[in-house]
């Protein structure tokens, strides 16, 4: 059995810092994306600008199926918060589209949570 | 159920989705429990947080926030055809909380790993002290059993952890898919039996108005 926090995965390391693929931005333009929020290319994507960098194709490549921010970010091993502001990026320039995550409300809708007692129950 | 695409994409009618935070000390079986319920390996990802500098070179005039990365795993489940659930680990150390917050919000619940070997407990506090303070989110209380775990009753738990007596405190087998999905199911009962019933509901906190006072 291997310890539950097992610290061997390390993450990979970048030599470019996060800032840089973000342009210098630390905040995404629009505060609604959050971890769990759904992207997935909007079909068909208008052309990525020529100024487009190699992680915003990545992004888009790697969402031609629907996955949560959090996946992406850890599929292409990037931290969540730069891609959260990429992902803003493509969301604005019409190139991503967003389901909502989790609503921002303090406590979730009852009708909600009664959905996932029942898709737990059915497991 | 949900069948789950062999190149980990969601179903395209996922449209919804939820997460649940699972937090507790180190090597106390976060990244177990998810992984044992979870339809995609385990991932890890890093999020960059802004914290305290917690050494004892703090030097006078010098800026002491700094950003670290930290990780955290997360794991994930298809409920039906338009939901998804999220599953986050998440250390509870107060170095922690700032990363914390930003996933606490608007999540259905916590689920709160212990660990009650002898001298692990402690470990523990830390993780009350954030849930008192920093949410209102509901939690529920679930013992890891490792083998040399000696059994306590829920109300010496609760007493020892400070804990509401209405709080749900159980067993559980972090390895284990059944006893997993068993403590995960009681947090969301508990969530569903907490939360109000409805928009006609007199919201929570309702401040005292001048005319109800006179």
């Amino acid at each position: 059995m291997t310890p539950p926090d097992d610290r061997s995965r390390e993450y990979r390391d970048s030599a470019l810092r996060p800032y840089v693929l973000t342009k210098g931005r630390a905040r995404p333009s629009r505060n609604t994306i959050s971890v769990d929020t759904l992207l997935i290319a909007t079909d068909p994507a208008p052309p990525l600008p020529i100024s487009a960098g190699r992680q915003e194709r990545a992004l888009l490549a790697m969402c031609r199926g629907l996955l949560s921010l959090v996946e992406v970010a850890a599929r292409l091993e990037l931290p969540v918060s730069v891609v959260r502001v990429l992902a803003s990026d493509l969301v604005d320039s019409g190139h991503l589209t967003a389901r909502a995550g989790s609503p921002r409300s303090a406590q979730l809708p009852r009708e909600l949570l009664q959905e996932v007692l029942n898709g737990l129950r059915a497991l | 159920m949900v069948s789950v695409r062999s190149d980990g994409y969601l179903p395209g009618t996922v449209t919804k989705s939820v997460k649940i935070l699972v937090v507790g000390s180190f090597g106390v079986g976060k990244t177990t429990l998810i992984g044992a319920v979870s339809e995609i390996s385990p991932l890890r990802t890093e999020e960059i947080v802004t914290q305290v500098s917690e050494g004892v070179d703090d030097l006078a005039g010098v800026d002491d926030k700094r950003t670290t990365t930290v990780a955290m795993d997360f794991g994930r489940i298809t409920l039906d055809d338009t939901l998804a659930l999220y599953l986050f680990g998440t250390p509870g150390q107060r170095r922690f909380w700032d990363l914390w917050e930003g996933l606490a919000e608007g999540a259905a619940g916590v689920l709160v790993l212990v660990d009650t070997r002898p001298g692990r407990l402690e470990a523990s506090f830390e993780v009350f002290d954030q849930l008192e303070i920093g949410t209102e989110l509901p939690f529920v209380v679930a013992v890891n059993h490792f083998p040399d775990t000696v059994p306590h009753s829920a109300d010496e738990l609760r007493t020892a952890l400070d804990l509401l007596p209405d709080t749900p405190v159980l067993d559980c087998d972090a390895r284990d898919r059944g006893s997993a999905l068993a403590a995960l199911t009681t947090l969301v009962q508990y969530a569903v039996d907490t939360s109000a019933t409805g928009p006609a509901d007199a919201p929570q906190h309702l401040p005292v108005s001048q005319e109800m006072v006179s």
